[in-house]
């Protein structure tokens, strides 16, 4: 490894060594550089600029209403009375329905198309699921609109009857509400895990599989004792990196979750989500502290974000040393 | 005996119902894509019809009308973004994987990982801070100035990544004959590595395509023609969005009939590039 660089550096060295007709070579090589750099700075000034311009435009509410604004659950446009809490519940139950519905059916779809099926089976059910990422959200939140929510309407007046009496399943069934919306996360984040989990369990060595079958295991005690928590750092960190995406996640979750700003212990009531608020209301924001709050908002969910980010980080750390070490 | 046996029985039902679980769970997935699919194939084809290219909208509430000011707004808000974050992308990965010092490339490097992480909404934010607030109105060009600023970090990790497979050897050839630096990497790194690099910028361009929140308040969408990218302007996406929570069944028709479009136009670039990175290994 540290040949070729040290060849490739006594060549630029050479290069500079040159007589003059070859000065037009190193100019072009300044030039470029330059160049280069300046685009890698673009990138750096906007993430500067982008943290910077929000959370300056975000102080005003910040200020205005203090810690209030996290724990506050109206929100008040007329009076001017802002308070996120609903929105940071509703973000958190959306996520929490989408991951809960996602994490067994990706992991499980990982396991099945390493571990189980044949190679002709495999590749095309993982190409699938792998084009439904690339779906825009705005169509998954049409078809969730249209198709799934009449569904979700059934089976909430379903449960409903028999299991009403739970906090939980109470409440009229509108269709529209966190579950549908987590349903619909569910989909969006379902192949970020599977893609992720799969590339994570072909990882795992093949003598880890054989020692355990070697042992007398079954298949399924191969994959559960020795494959999965093998690759537990990798799942674990698809599972964040789909979190992630589900809190972020605007269109297809503004158009079926409700948007209505209450905190209810109800799936099946409607409610709002951080991103859902921005989205439908920024329009709105006929003064500089609506706007203000609005763009609070979004570092409210920018900060959760990173929080999430920064929390896989130490979780994946803390489980490979925690591997190495055992 | 026969305790041990009964176990042995237990651990064979539990392999086999959780194999069936997992194949179960493989079927569900690959199952909702498909279904997602036949309906908006289903719903799209039965709204298609050539004046839907090719009119405007009709006032609202009346029947008939097109989406052709919608696909020329897309087109313009995405073909300005992709003029100038593609380039500008496309130079940072370069930097990314030929600049010699990890600690100059280290900060880029973590800025593009938290900018794609960033969640798309807060791009718009951004951007109507930066732009729409400075012009003094919404408008196209606040809207590629957004996906401009998504597509960067997508576009600098896929050019980093595909130039780091460019073997040294190459590189070191190239040197040795006494070409410059710049001359190599223009002539040799980049051809060699033309086919993940056309790669990298067709997946970002499918994703500022399908991209509706960064758009939502910067160039908030408009009725009629405009080609102005000065002005407000309409784009795919958001019709769909606003379409679709109109209560008019002739929207919602024309809703799933740009859904059928954009679906298209997103899967036929993903398998493309699928395709070509097949060809490739």
């Amino acid at each position: 490894m540290t040949a070729p660089t040290s060849i490739s550096r006594a060549a630029a060295g050479a290069l500079r060594l040159m007589p003059p007709r070859r000065a037009f070579g190193i100019r072009g090589d300044t030039t470029f550089s330059i160049l280069l750099g300046v685009a890698a700075g673009i990138i750096v000034l906007n993430t500067l600029l982008l943290l910077f311009s929000i959370l300056e435009r975000g102080m005003e509410a910040i200020v205005e209403f203090g810690p209030g604004f996290l724990v506050g659950t109206t929100w008040n446009p007329v009076t001017h009375d802002f308070g996120v809490l609903p929105a940071i519940y509703g973000t958190v139950v959306v996520a929490a329905i989408g991951l809960v519905l996602a994490v067994p059916i990706g992991v499980g779809a990982a396991i099945f198309l390493v571990e189980l099926a044949p190679r002709w089976l495999s590749s095309p059910v993982s190409f699938l699921i792998e084009m439904l990422a690339a779906i825009p959200s705005v169509i998954i939140g049409l078809w969730g609109l249209f198709v799934v929510v009449p569904l979700i309407r059934q089976f909430e007046s379903a449960v409903g009857k028999p299991l009403g009496f739970l906090p939980i399943f109470s409440g009229p069934a509108f269709g529209i509400g966190l579950l549908a919306a987590g349903v619909l996360l569910a989909v969006m984040v379902l192949p970020i895990i599977t893609a992720v989990s799969r590339d994570v369990i072909r990882a795992v060595p093949q003598s880890q599989r054989e020692a355990m079958l070697a042992l007398g295991a079954t298949r399924w005690e191969t994959i559960a004792r020795a494959v999965l928590p093998y690759g537990a750092s990798g799942i674990v960190g698809a599972i964040i990196l789909a979190l992630g995406r589900a809190l972020g996640e605007t269109l297809a979750v503004s158009m079926v979750v409700g948007n209505t700003f209450k905190i209810s212990p109800s799936l099946f009531a409607p409610g709002t989500t951080l991103a859902s608020l921005i989205a439908t209301q920024f329009r709105e924001a006929d003064t500089p502290l609506y706007l203000s709050a609005l763009m609070a908002a979004g570092m409210v969910l920018f900060a959760i974000t990173i929080l999430v980010n920064i929390a896989a980080r130490i979780l994946i750390w803390r489980l490979n040393t925690g591997g190495r070490r055992a | 005996m026969s305790a041990s046996l009964v176990i042995q029985r237990r651990r064979r039902m539990t392999d086999v119902a959780m194999r069936t679980l997992c194949g179960v769970a493989a079927f569900l997935g690959a199952g909702v894509l498909l279904l997602l699919m036949i309906h908006v194939v289903i719903n799209g084809m039965a709204a298609i019809r050539p004046s839907l290219f090719t009119e405007l909208p009709s006032p609202i509430g009346m029947p008939g009308g097109g989406i052709a000011h919608a696909i020329m707004g897309s087109a313009i808000i995405v073909g300005m973004a992709c003029l100038w974050g593609i380039p500008v992308g496309l130079a940072a990965g370069i930097f990314l994987s030929e600049h010699p010092n990890p600690r100059v490339t280290a900060p880029v490097r973590f800025a593009a990982d938290v900018l794609s992480g960033v969640p798309s909404i807060v791009f718009g934010i951004y951007a109507y801070i930066i732009v729409v607030t400075r012009m003094g109105g919404f408008s196209g060009l606040a809207g590629a100035f957004a996906l401009g600023v998504i597509a960067l970090p997508i576009v600098a990790r896929t050019t980093e990544e595909v130039l780091l497979l460019v073997p040294s050897e190459l590189r070191e050839a190239s040197l040795a004959l006494g070409v410059p630096r710049w001359r190599t990497i223009v002539s040799v790194v980049i051809p060699t590595a033309s086919t993940g690099l056309i790669t990298g910028a067709m997946l970002a361009v499918a994703r500022m395509a399908g991209e509706t929140a960064p758009l939502i308040f910067t160039t908030l969408g408009n009725n009629f023609w405009n080609t102005d990218p000065t002005r407000p302007t309409a784009a795919m996406t958001l019709t769909i969005f606003q379409y679709a929570i109109w209560p008019y069944e002739n929207l919602h028709q024309q809703a799933w009939a740009a859904s059928l479009l954009l679906l298209g136009l997103v899967l036929v670039i993903n398998l493309a590039v699928r395709l070509a990175a097949r060809s490739r290994t």
